[in-house]
């Protein structure tokens, strides 16, 4: 079985993938924009967080700024789609990769330790609750509000106008709706929550590192996929729930498949096991997601 | 008023794949007329409708639609102008959104989108108006999604979205030919219905002579991306397919001639 410490680290950091799933949910889903971005906007948002708060910065302040990059990312991804024409899955990759050189500049160093600054959990840590309760419950509050104000604003004109883009762009313009300032605006606030993610994930870590990005988006899809299967996303509701469900879920069985010493598996071997998962839940016949359908072959 | 003036454009300029399929195409349309559009397969028909909408945009010529100069505007920026129904049944909802949020869209067609509430409560009525107005039920499924609908009633959705805000003309591209003759004949009937009612400006293209004859008040006909001839009142009246064809034939035949000429 899982230790108590365990377990409340798989929650921990499946609240922190159920933002990037969010961040996929948005671009993959809504938008129907396969970014990449993801592997190097979640670096991103911890290296500036990370920089800011070793200059002595408030951690919300940082953490902000953090956003506010990954929305950048986000952006420069969908510009390079929208006003240059490339296609949208290079663009991403185009940003992506060159973030890891921004990423590099912004902390002057591969990784930047965080462990004896004031970070946003830290007042948090005065509460009468075991020491690995802190973040949980911190993040399912941050991701909560995340949850409540996507679902507001997905219902919301300018959503549901991003929804249309994404679903049928013909219709969408014809409805007078700018659909190249929704896919910016649609990329840039999943890239912000990706950001948000990034900067939590170096604060609960205790360091932000250049590498941390790799496989981000891998992890997010198959939070996604994962929890669609669950969850069925019936409604905008549903499908937010299901990231978190998935996330949570996907870092529950990672951490169970860890722990389990007769498979002998290492955390090195994680990016292998979910490359495969994710691979099963797109060929497998029965997991009829709309991403698999969309990621498969067939489709394309 | 629309009125469209020497419209040129040539789809793949500079590849061996060059095709003119606008070639001076001029056609203006008078507040409250119900104009029919007719022509042979690749006429320039679509196009036309296209370059009026913004979806494509002309190398030549002046598009104004109400005093204002639209040519070189995009189509999202023409859309409360320009109201549309496509030919797929698919195309002019989203299957993923219920009918209250496609009706929704609809309803904000070329306004400023907020972050208040899209489905807002004092558009039920006017909502559950109109969707009765259609006899199929729909006005109490408004939190179905529209990919439960047969094409029929999206097509007929589309239209009631297309009238729902008003424009200054609506543009028809062969919206029932997807259809069985049954749903076509309603929706065709529901079309004439709304357009009357509203006295909306249309222009409607169709494969069938017939039914560009027995709908609206003008029609034009459109061969090699020009209007080749243009009908209406006392001309119009008693007009028969076979006159049409007879105009049709003796237009083809003065090209031949035309050709020989040139080619002589
Ligand atoms: N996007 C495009 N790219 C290249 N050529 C095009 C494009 N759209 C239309 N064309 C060409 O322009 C010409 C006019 O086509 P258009 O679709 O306007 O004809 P139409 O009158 O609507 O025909 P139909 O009755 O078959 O719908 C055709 O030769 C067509 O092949
Ligand atoms: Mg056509």
């Amino acid at each position: 079985m899982l230790s108590n410490i365990a377990l409340y680290g798989a929650i921990e950091t499946g609240l922190i993938y159920g933002l990037v799933a969010f961040g996929i949910y948005l671009s993959f889903r809504v938008l129907d924009f396969p970014d990449l971005t993801v592997d190097g906007s979640f670096p991103l948002g911890a290296a500036v967080a990370a920089v800011l708060i070793i200059e002595g910065w408030n951690p919300w302040l940082a953490t902000g700024c953090a956003v506010i990059a990954g929305m950048a990312a986000g952006a420069v991804t969908a510009l390079l789609n929208v006003k240059l024409k490339i296609l949208n899955l290079l663009a991403s990759i185009l940003t992506m990769i060159a973030l890891y050189s921004v990423n590099l500049r912004i902390m002057g160093r591969p990784n930047v330790a965080l462990l004896t600054e004031e970070t946003v959990l830290t007042p948090w840590y005065d509460l009468d609750l075991a020491y690995h309760q802190v973040p949980v419950l911190l993040f399912v509050i941050v991701v909560f509000i995340a949850l409540i104000l996507l679902w507001r604003f997905m219902k919301s004109e300018t959503g549901l106008a991003m929804r249309a883009t994404g679903a049928n762009a013909r219709m969408a313009r014809a409805q007078g709706i700018a659909t190249g300032a929704m896919i910016v605006l649609g990329v840039a606030v999943s890239n912000g929550l990706v950001g948000l993610a990034g900067a939590l994930f170096a604060q609960s870590q205790g360091a932000a590192d250049v590498t941390m990005g790799v496989g981000v988006i891998v992890i997010g899809l198959a939070s996604l996929i994962g929890g669609e299967a669950v969850v069925t996303p019936s409604s905008v509701l549903r499908a937010l729930i299901a990231c978190v469900v998935g996330a949570i879920i996907y870092r529950l069985a990672i951490a169970f498949a860890l722990n389990a010493d007769f498979l002998g598996l290492q955390a090195q071997d994680l990016n292998l096991i979910t490359a495969v998962l994710v691979t099963l839940a797109i060929v497998l016949p029965g997991v009829r997601s709309s991403i698999a359908g969309k990621l498969s072959r067939s489709k394309a | 008023m629309i009125s469209a003036t020497d419209l040129r454009l040539t789809f793949g300029k500079g590849t061996p794949l060059e095709n003119p399929a606008l070639k001076g195409m001029s056609l203006t349309v008078n507040q409250g007329e119900f104009v029919t559009v007719i022509g042979s397969n690749g006429a320039g028909k679509s196009t036309f409708l296209n370059a009026l909408a913004g979806e494509v945009l002309v190398d030549s010529g002046q598009i104004i639609v109400d005093n204002l100069d639209v040519t070189k505007l995009p189509t999202h920026k023409r859309a409360g102008r320009v109201a549309r129904v496509f030919q797929d049944p698919l195309a002019g909802t989203c299957e993923g959104l219920t009918i209250e949020e496609n009706l929704a869209l609809a309803i904000k067609r070329g306004q400023r989108r907020g972050l208040t509430s899209a489905v807002k409560r004092q558009y039920m009525e006017k909502f559950k108006d109109s969707l009765s107005s259609l006899n199929l039920g729909l006005e109490k499924r408004l939190g179905d999604k529209m990919g439960l609908l047969s094409g029929g009633q999206r097509q007929a959705v589309s239209l009631l979205m297309a009238s729902l805000t008003p424009s200054s003309i609506l543009l028809l591209d062969e919206h029932t030919a997807a259809l069985d003759p049954k749903t076509a004949a309603f929706v065709l009937e529901l079309t004439t219905k709304i357009i009357e009612e509203q006295k909306l400006t249309a222009l409607m293209v169709t494969h069938s002579m017939k039914q560009a004859l027995e709908v609206g008040s003008r029609t034009v006909m459109l061969h090699q991306g020009q209007v080749v001839f243009d009908i209406e009142g006392k001309d119009r009246e008693g007009l028969e397919v076979k006159d049409l064809l007879g105009l049709f034939e003796k237009q083809r035949g003065l090209e031949v001639d035309d050709d020989s000429l040139l080619l002589g």
